[in-house]
């Protein structure tokens, strides 16, 4: 064996392909900085590099075209073995699917190598133009030679913030290249530079490796940058989620002779969706099962924003609403975004509705107020008291209660409303 | 273990039950991104998780997941539909590698982008489709917050016993609802135990030589004393990568049968026999509920109905086509398009007694369930 590093003499690469090189110079490398082959984990791509990996006394890990730069990162991640050496190989095919994934190991300067071998094409697929494929260089699907320019992935990983990148000639021993990148902690990646003997070589048949670096522009050098390698500490918070949720206990009574079901309506910004916590809460204070959902649309700032409440003295399996038997609409959005429901509901249904609106045709009984005129944000939270009020199926002093323990009370003008209350 | 005493309750969402069962049960790692209806998953995986990772994308979100399960990690992640469909590829990767870690999927209306607040249940399909080969990826499904707690454990445990990802497939519906709850109801839940390699045999460790319940012992990849070869492409029990050999396809194979091996130990349904019923529904997810209520108002109407809710949905366990061939009517409801479970269990064959109740982009209700026992 040329190293411990290899099981084999015979390495499974095309005569003269710089893969070769590639590994060997690796394996060198890693002797020189003195790692045992189980400490290092070697994550392949797809591509003619990757097969490497049965030649290797290394850890290996083969996963899909583009990705292993990613998947590196997950083991880099997940290592607390502070002695293990990760080294990704990728070619310049996998560099360009999985662009994202070296930009973001570099952001975070995850300690791993990545080793690009670039020979300036696809090579298992059939010698198509990648990324990396120099303006004018021919391939299988660029005959008349790429009209594009490639990508600096050296230049682009430095600017996303790896500690170092470098750019070599896959010419003569550049183990100590290597090396030097292997010893950055931190994210380092060298871009090795080669000619694909099976496609590279027969499509530009007398172009030499010099000359297509020196005309591409992309030509050998290092760039760094110190920057501390990023180290996952763990993150949580608490230890347990339900710690800090409040246990709610019955203060108040409630009467509800059979389940109700609520639809509370406004606008975006108005406070609907505290409003419906204040109705949950309060009515949990007053003994009673509640369900609640939001419902607005996506851009969360504007529209209408809907609640949906249940109420029941027994626990609630289903949760959906068809038609309520309450309506509760504070704006002109929320009447929109609910009015075939409001003309749905039936005799006994009582629509709460805001008095500078037009009232749906329904035969839901109709008590108008006029929410809004203790402020649009104040407009909704005021109707739950307001519905508190009519209907008696919870006490108000429930919905105050609620308020004073969301911690509410401050920013609510309680004492307009307990007088508009005893107007009402 | 909780904070409330008996009687008292707390408003809670399924999100927050999920999230604290997951890391209760063992999870080391939420990876995740923002993603409607998920979102409350990811707030509350970033105060609970011992680590928390943004990732820039889906197809980084499990490769890093795989990466992390790779040393010995439990990753897990939220998403939705949109999200999902990017990950299927290194979904693949994971089962391929045998690395455990679970996905929480959050039904939500589609197609494509659809109504990112609206909930459905409409990725059945995809899961039953979704590994190349036709290989099953066990998913379970939540329909109650009791689920919600209960599930994501047994989720857990399941990944790190078969070595698998897992698929823990809820709805907005569920996970963006608010309800009282009495959090004593819940039992108490077990952190997940992880066995490494079996050293005590001397062997060189081939990483995926199966054991008796063909799984293949683990031994993460930062240890130094055995070498670890994971690869997602054919191989044999060494790692190694193979075009179609005959142990190669074996080991595809054992894919397969290991996770219908184990499968008793991780069927999960509730079967609500009424006696001298002709009459069944099926229901599983969030139509579950509804289906409770129906069938607990037929029942009460003397129109006797049975009820059963699988939960878990693949591999799908013989017993609920068993069940169903009992019943001279049966009604499967569930929130989508084309009868998905009624397609799982027949496919283009199914009984003619057996009828769907579907919907899309509305809950069905109970009364809808009703109409059709009695159509």
């Amino acid at each position: 064996m040329s190293n411990m590093f290899l099981n084999t003499d015979n390495l499974p690469f095309c005569k003269g392909c710089g893969h070769e090189l590639i590994a060997r110079n690796t394996t060198r490398a890693l002797e020189k900085l003195n790692y045992d082959p189980l400490e290092v984990i070697l994550v392949s791509d797809i591509g003619c590099h990757g097969i490497i990996d049965k030649s290797m006394n290394t850890h290996t890990v083969h996963g899909l075209h583009g990705r292993s730069a990613a998947l590196a990162s997950g083991i880099v991640l997940g290592n607390d073995n502070p002695g293990s050496k990760v080294i990704v190989f990728m070619g310049d095919g996998g560099t360009t699917i999985g662009l994202q994934h070296i930009m973001e190991a570099a952001r975070l300067n995850l300690n791993v190598t990545v080793v690009v071998h670039n020979n300036y094409l696809y090579g298992m697929t059939g010698g198509q133009t990648s990324g990396l494929t120099p303006i004018g260089f021919k391939t299988t699907t660029s005959s008349e030679g790429n009209p594009f320019g490639s990508y600096d992935i050296c230049k682009l990983a430095h600017a996303a913030g790896a500690a170092f990148t470098s750019r070599v000639a896959g010419i003569g021993d550049i183990s100590d290249k290597l090396a030097l990148a292997f010893s950055v902690k931190g994210f380092s990646l060298v871009e090795v530079l080669e000619i694909c003997p099976s496609y590279g070589v027969k499509l530009n048949p007398k172009r030499k490796l010099q000359e297509i670096i020196e005309s591409s522009g992309k030509k050998p050098g290092e760039w760094t940058q110190h920057r501390e390698e990023f180290v996952a500490h763990q993150t949580h918070k608490t230890d347990n989620l339900f710690k800090d949720l409040p246990a709610i206990k019955k203060s108040f009574n409630a009467y509800l002779k059979k389940p109700l079901s609520v639809v509370m309506s406004g606008s975006a910004g108005e406070g609907v969706q505290l409003a419906a916590l204040l109705l949950s809460t309060s009515s949990m204070l007053s003994g009673l099962h509640v369900t609640q959902k939001g419902s607005y649309p996506v851009t969360v700032g504007v529209g209408f924003s809907t609640s949906e409440i249940n109420l029941s003295h027994h626990y609630i399996r289903f949760h959906g609403i068809q038609v309520p038997d309450i309506a509760i609409i504070t704006s002109a959005d929320g009447l929109a975004h609910n009015r075939k429901k409001i003309e749905l509901m039936e005799t006994g249904g009582k629509l709460f509705i805001d008095s500078s609106l037009e009232v749906p045709s329904t035969n839901a009984k109709i008590l108008r107020y006029d929410f809004r005129g203790l402020g649009a944000r104040n407009a909704s939270i005021f109707a739950v008291l307001y519905f508190a009020l009519k209907t008696c199926i919870i006490p108000t002093a429930s919905v105050f209660s609620s308020i004073e323990q969301l911690g509410k009370s401050d920013k609510l003008p309680l004492s307009k409303f307990k007088e508009a209350l005893a107007r009402a | 273990m909780h904070e409330t005493s008996k009687g008292e309750r707390v408003l809670t969402d399924a999100s927050r039950l999920i999230t604290e069962s997951l890391a209760r049960a063992g999870a080391d790692a939420f990876i995740g991104y923002p993603i409607t209806p998920a979102n409350l998953l990811y707030k509350y995986a970033s105060e609970r998780m011992p680590l928390m990772l943004a990732a820039p994308d889906e197809i980084t979100t499990l490769q890093w997941m795989t990466g992390l399960a790779a040393t010995g990690k439990l990753p897990v992640t939220a998403t939705s539909f949109p999200g999902y469909a990017l990950m299927i590829e290194s979904i693949n990767m994971a089962f391929m590698m045998e690395l455990p870690m679970v996905i929480v999927l959050v039904q939500r209306l589609g197609p494509a982008t659809g109504t990112a607040t609206c909930g459905a249940q409409g990725d059945l399909s995809l899961l039953r489709g979704q590994i190349s080969g036709g290989h099953s990826l066990p998913v379970l499904a939540t329909c109650s917050f009791q689920d919600c707690w209960e599930l994501p454990a047994e989720a857990v445990k399941t990944a790190i016993e078969l070595r698998t990802p897992v698929v823990l497939l809820t709805s907005k519906e569920e996970v963006m609802t608010t309800k009282s709850f009495d959090l004593n109801s819940l039992k108490n839940i077990r952190k997940a135990t992880r066995k490494y390699g079996d050293d005590a045999s001397g062997k060189k460790h081939k990483p995926y030589q199966p054991a008796a319940n063909l799984v293949p012992w683990f031994l993460p990849v930062n240890q130094q004393d055995q070498q670890v070869r994971l690869t997602a492409s054919t191989h044999d029990q060494m790692g190694l990568l193979q075009h179609s050999t005959e142990e190669a396809l074996d080991n595809t194979l054992r894919l397969e049968k290991k996770a219908k091996h184990s499968l008793d130990n991780f069927t999960f349904y509730e079967y609500h026999q009424e006696k001298n019923a002709e009459n069944l529904v099926v229901s599983w997810g969030i139509t579950a509920p509804s289906a409770r209520v129906a069938v607990s108002e037929l029942n009460h109407s003397g129109e006797k109905t049975s009820l059963l809710i699988p939960k878990t949905l693949l591999p799908t366990p013989q017993i609920y086509p068993d069940i169903i061939h009992r019943y001279q009517k049966v009604i499967i409801a569930e929130e989508n398009l084309n009868n998905q479970l009624g397609d799982l269990l027949w496919g283009m064959q199914k009984p003619s007694n057996c009828r769907f109740a579907g919907s899309l982009g509305k809950m069905i209700t109970p009364n809808q369930i009703i109409e059709e026992v009695r159509s």
